[in-house]
């Protein structure tokens, strides 16, 4: 067996391979970036630094997502133990430009610079984020030279699985899937479950439209989801643990995947861990691109190649779960925060945020908005925060209408409570939910019944069918509402709808049903004139 | 056979009974002549929890409880008549009358149909949402059987008893939501199918007309649920008893 790694020598090397260029690009690598042709950025860069044969002078890191996703290709030019200049939209003809006239001129390129004083940078706190356009995920070495593991190894020989649930508690973090139950207890129960084989299952099936959270840290973080999954693993007793991924998310998997050699060749993963007692086997398992699949008995069947449908609970997975064993399932993002809390505290983490929700949320921020991309604020930033100043407000001089959370699962926040703080009871009161970090932008132009109606089409499309309300009722739902869009819709129809929402809330089997109907209700209860404005407008066409 | 179970005191709509530990909600019920709807759920199979009619309202909590796959708790209070009751479950069932193409005068199991019954047990005298109209193709594949999925309401009684009494697992669902089906096999048709043992018992479980005997018109064909109770009793006890009193 091959001695582990030696997490104190690594980041030594790394030290000394940071000073070896004078200059050192970072360039983002991530979907976003890429699909703006990041790619061909990297590579005119990488050829540049051949062809010039500036190898001692530069180097060219690929890295995880910087967040201004917008503004993509991102690259940021740093100078040995000196200043930074962050530029953005670089094509490959101005990558070149910037490179040489760093390397050669000591000169800037002001017209591609990038403002990084602006709220959207300066505002945001990055926990989760922390290693976004600073490492190169496919190295193992460079997250392990920004702490990497440091926490795994703080756990696994001075801290007993008790005292790691203890941190867990004391920080006070809760499930970032959306619910926001909180992690210490479905961690306790999982340490309390009798029987040989328990699981840890993280879940990265992640589905609302918009929404790319957990993508983002199984690209580019890869090392940091499995060092929590091993944390966890640790205090609740598990040897076994699964990465659920979506098939939609081919570079995940692919990096995962890699990682997880590379974390088991350098005895981070696999048998007597770090020379500990401690043994955990770690695989990927693909979804089949299904969005119930997010829920957790849904989930576990789609694992033990089932369908995948949900199953009736109780028993709940940590009684009885994968193959009759206790599970415990963790997003992908909750399992993200484990090392940081493990390495710095959970009082440290619990200073952060509100008292009630605790730590950072990453949102994915779309819509009509300026600055749209991946941001990370302490949990009670208010949405005005978000939206003016890190959003960079609602382009083309529009107004600000509604901003909706939680995805096909949440609601719509109109303009009076943009000041409100964003932390799960505050999002609930509101009749919406914090959800696993969709943020969805809308201007004055957006007309609420046509929002609810995407809502419930993607709910519909994604009803597994196994139980009836939520089989036909989003059917019968997304009828009423093409009506009401359409103009040919009546106040029956109107109580109709309302009348299913109900039905289908509360006798749907899992949550994707019991929340379908949430982006009706949440935008009957602050936009119902926009309702009844669209049937009023056809009984005067009648009269 | 007396029962020596533990025993809990519950409450169905204010009337005070006796549960036994480890019993369903909807078990209970029956065992006291107490009447909860159910579609889905039959004796000797496994709980689906599928079809919703059966929800009750636990006092404890507001969110609703599938009957069938709730167990009875210590001082449970138990509400099956209330007004929100009754109007979902007969919105539920209109949703299963607006989703299939469920025509009762022309139906071969009209009259002894047990969504019809529902239906009437229930009050639903319309449906008040767009009926669905699905294409739906009718499997008359079979020698001996037929299958008119129109008439289909995916309680998969018929999946669960080829599964796990008969052991041969012809049926299963295949794609999703609306779209979702019963197939047999690999989706080829049920007369070609190798796995079939043509034993009948989909058949004899079926609900509605959706899978009938060949050759029978309407208001001929009579299902025998009951059949999967006396089967399931028989294997479990090792002997032939009559748990309804019916053989």
């Amino acid at each position: 067996m091959a001695a582990p790694i030696d997490l104190h020598e690594v980041m030594e090397r790394e030290r000394e391979e940071r000073f070896r260029t004078r200059w050192r690009v970072k360039a983002c690598s991530s979907t976003a970036c890429l699909s703006a042709g990041a790619g061909a950025t990297i590579k005119a860069m990488e050829d540049l630094v051949e062809r010039d044969d500036m190898v001692l002078e530069v180097q060219v890191i690929p890295t995880g997502c910087m967040g201004l996703c917008s503004a993509g290709p991102l690259i940021r030019m740093m100078r040995r133990g000196g200043d930074e200049a962050d530029y953005r939209n670089v094509t490959p003809e101005a990558a070149v430009e910037i490179v040489r006239s760093h390397v050669l001129d000591e000169e800037p390129v002001p017209e591609y610079q990038l403002d990084t004083s602006m709220p959207f940078f300066t505002s945001q706190e990055r926990v989760v984020l922390a290693n976004g356009g600073v490492i190169n995920p496919d190295r193992i070495e460079s997250y392990v030279a920004h702490g990497g593991y440091q926490a795994l190894e703080k756990a696994l020989t001075t801290m007993k699985p008790k005292a790691v649930v203890e941190e867990i508690r004391k920080s006070g973090i809760r499930g970032r899937g959306g619910a926001g139950y909180p992690v210490a207890s479905k961690w306790s129960l999982l340490a309390a479950a009798s029987g040989k084989t328990k699981y840890v299952v993280a879940n990265g099936d992640e589905g609302d439209p918009g929404a790319y959270m957990d993508r983002t840290i199984m690209e580019d973080d890869p090392h940091r989801l499995i060092e929590g999954i091993a944390i966890a693993a640790y205090a609740t007793g598990a040897n076994q643990a699964y990465i659920y991924v979506r098939a939609e998310y081919p570079r995940a998997i692919e990096r995962l995947d890699r990682a997880i050699r590379v974390a088991r060749r350098n005895r981070l993963l696999g048998r007597k861990i770090l020379d500990t007692n401690f043994d955990l086997t770690v695989e990927v398992r693909i979804g089949a691109g299904a969005f119930v699949c997010g829920e957790e008995t849904a989930l576990m069947a789609s694992i033990e190649g089932r369908r995948g449908t949900p199953q009736l609970r109780p028993p709940y997975p940590t009684e009885k779960g994968l193959w009759g064993s206790p599970t415990m399932i963790n997003n992908v993002e909750t399992l993200a925060n484990i090392a940081p809390i493990i390495s710095r505290g959970g009082d440290w983490f619990a200073s952060l945020g509100t008292e009630k929700s605790t730590g950072t949320k990453v949102f994915a921020l779309a819509g009509d908005i300026t600055n749209t991309g991946l941001i990370e604020v302490p949990m009670g930033t208010t949405l005005r925060e978000i939206v003016e100043d890190i959003g960079g407000g609602i382009p083309d001089g529009k107004q600000f209408k509604a901003a909706q959370t939680g995805g096909p699962s949440g609601g719509c926040i109109p303009s009076k409570f943009l000041d409100t703080p964003v932390d799960y009871d505050s999002l609930r009161e509101l009749g919406s939910i914090m959800g696993s970090g969709g943020l969805i932008v809308m201007d004055e132009d957006v007309q609420m019944p046509d929002v609810a109606k995407y809502f419930m089409e993607f709910s519909m499309d994604e009803s597994c069918g196994k139980c009836t309300p939520c089989r036909v009722g989003t059917v019968q739902m997304h009828n009423l509402l093409q009506r009401l869009c359409d103009g040919t819709g009546s106040k029956q129809d109107l109580r109709d709808l309302e009348h299913l929402c109900s039905v289908v809330r509360d006798t749907s089997l899992c949550g994707l049903g019991q929340a379908a109907p949430n982006p009706v209700i949440s935008t009957l209860q602050y936009f119902r004139d926009e309702y009844i404005a669209l049937i009023d407008q056809q009984e005067v066409v009648h009269a | 056979m007396r029962d020596t179970r533990p025993t809990v005191n519950i409450s169905f709509d204010g009337v005070d009974y006796e549960g036994y530990v480890g019993e369903s909600v909807l078990e209970c019920a029956r065992r006291n002549g107490v009447t909860i709807p159910s579609l889905c759920f039959l004796e000797g199979l496994s709980v689906w929890g599928g079809c919703r009619i059966c929800v009750v309202e636990v006092a404890e909590g507001h969110r609703l409880r599938p009957a069938c796959a709730t167990q009875v708790t210590p001082d449970m209070e138990i509400k099956i008549e209330t007004p929100r009751l009754r109007a979902y479950r007969k919105s539920v069932l209109e949703l299963l009358f607006a989703e299939g193409n469920h025509v009762c005068a022309v139906c071969v199991s009209n009259g002894k149909c047990e969504l019809q019954d529902m239906a009437v047990f229930s009050g639903m005298d319309h449906v008040r949402y767009d009926y669905q109209a699905p294409r739906r193709e009718v499997d008359a594949s079979h020698p001996k059987y037929v299958f008119d999925p129109n008439r289909c309401i995916l309680c998969t009684r018929c999946v669960r008893v080829c599964d796990e009494i008969e052991g041969a697992h012809v049926w299963d669902i295949s794609y999703r939501g609306e779209h979702a089906e019963l197939i047999t096999e690999m989706n080829r048709p049920w007369g070609d199918s190798l796995s079939c043992t043509w034993c009948g018992k989909c058949v004899a479980v079926c609900p509605t007309g959706s899978l009938a005997y060949e050759g029978r018109s309407i208001g001929e064909m009579e299902h025998d649920p009951v059949m999967i109770k006396r089967l399931a009793v028989a294997r479990s006890r090792g002997e032939w008893l009559d748990p309804e009193g019916a053989i």
